[in-house]
């Protein structure tokens, strides 16, 4: 079985609303060294053994791609690994 | 003349856009499901506002692969008039349909509130009933309603005069202050390249009777109404 682990983020330059609101806070508890955050989305694909390396490597790309980021915005990066049941 | 109306699973301002265009304009209009993959009937479809597929994942991003997506795409490459409204058009971008794309409010809130419009383009099949410049009072409901496209394709939008709408004041001053939701250029709404399809936040349809505080939103139906 292979293991997808996929971090999808805006790309640079965005402002993140989301991660600006989170960095708020953790300055109003005290955090105020926190210099920038990134907050994302995580997702983790099972996909079936019977997949070579690249096959899977390239099934994970498409679907990053296509529909769990949007490229206008986003940007992904994922680790594929192995595991053993 | 035909409204097509899609509804999509989590759609909720498909009645409201039903009753404007069935019960005030006296036109026919028609529900289409999400899984309908023929459209020829159809002289206009609106998408309408909503949550379609609980907005998982991004806004509008699973509601694209539905069937009759494959189909609107088609539609609109044929010249065919698409409205989309609030989620509708979180779809259109989604689709590619038109440029850029809506990221959560710049202040990380739901807006539920009138706003006021300035009519950017007067001439299209959208805007025929407006004036060039003229200040629209609608409402506005959502969390990612915050335009957003890179520089190019910002200038792109302005030199093809496909900017719509822009939120502006009660004078119709483009101003930071009268910016809800910190979207680019305050662009409240974007045509794309040959004008046919139209995507906008606010809801016209929730403006289009004199009992609920403004008809602004009903030059907007009436236009394309309008035979051409």
């Amino acid at each position: 079985m292979w293991k997808a682990k996929i971090i999808v983020t805006y790309k640079p330059g965005i402002l993140d609303p989301e991660a600006k609101t989170i960095q708020h806070a953790l300055g109003s508890l005290g955090y105020g060294n926190i210099q920038d955050i990134t907050a994302g989305r995580f997702f983790e694909l099972s996909l079936d053994a019977g997949l070579s390396q690249a096959a899977a490597e390239a099934q994970t790309r498409e679907i990053c791609e296509k529909i769990l980021s949007n490229p206008v915005i986003q940007k992904y990066s994922y680790e594929l690994s192995e595991t053993v049941l | 003349m035909k409204f097509g109306i899609v509804v999509f699973p989590g759609s909720n301002c498909d009645h409201d856009t039903y009753h404007v265009i069935r019960k005030v304009l006296g036109a026919d209009v028609f529900y289409i499901w999400h899984k309908e993959t023929s459209l020829r009937l159809f002289d206009a479809i609106i998408l309408p506002g909503g949550f379609s597929y609980g907005d998982y994942l991004r806004v509008g991003a699973v509601a694209r692969f539905s069937p009759v997506m494959k189909e609107i795409v088609q539609y609109a490459k044929e010249g065919g008039p698409v409205l989309g409204i609030c989620n509708g058009f979180q779809i259109l971008l989604e689709s590619g349909l038109l440029p850029g794309a809506l990221i959560p409010n710049e202040k990380m809130r739901f807006l539920c509130q009138d706003v006021h419009l300035k009519v950017i383009n007067h001439a299209t099949r959208f805007s025929k009933q407006y004036t060039e410049g003229q200040v629209l009072r609608m409402p506005i409901a959502h969390y990612s309603g915050n335009y957003f496209a890179d520089d190019d394709t910002l200038k792109r939008l302005q030199d093809q005069e496909r900017i719509a709408l822009q939120y502006c004041d009660a004078e119709g001053n483009v101003t930071a202050a009268a910016n809800p939701n910190g979207s680019k250029l305050n662009i409240a709404g974007i045509y794309n390249e040959y004008k046919n399809v139209l995507g906008m936040m606010p809801h016209p349809e929730r403006a289009a009777e004199a009992v609920l505080g403004s008809e602004d939103g009903l030059g907007m139906f009436k236009s394309l109404l309008e035979r051409n």
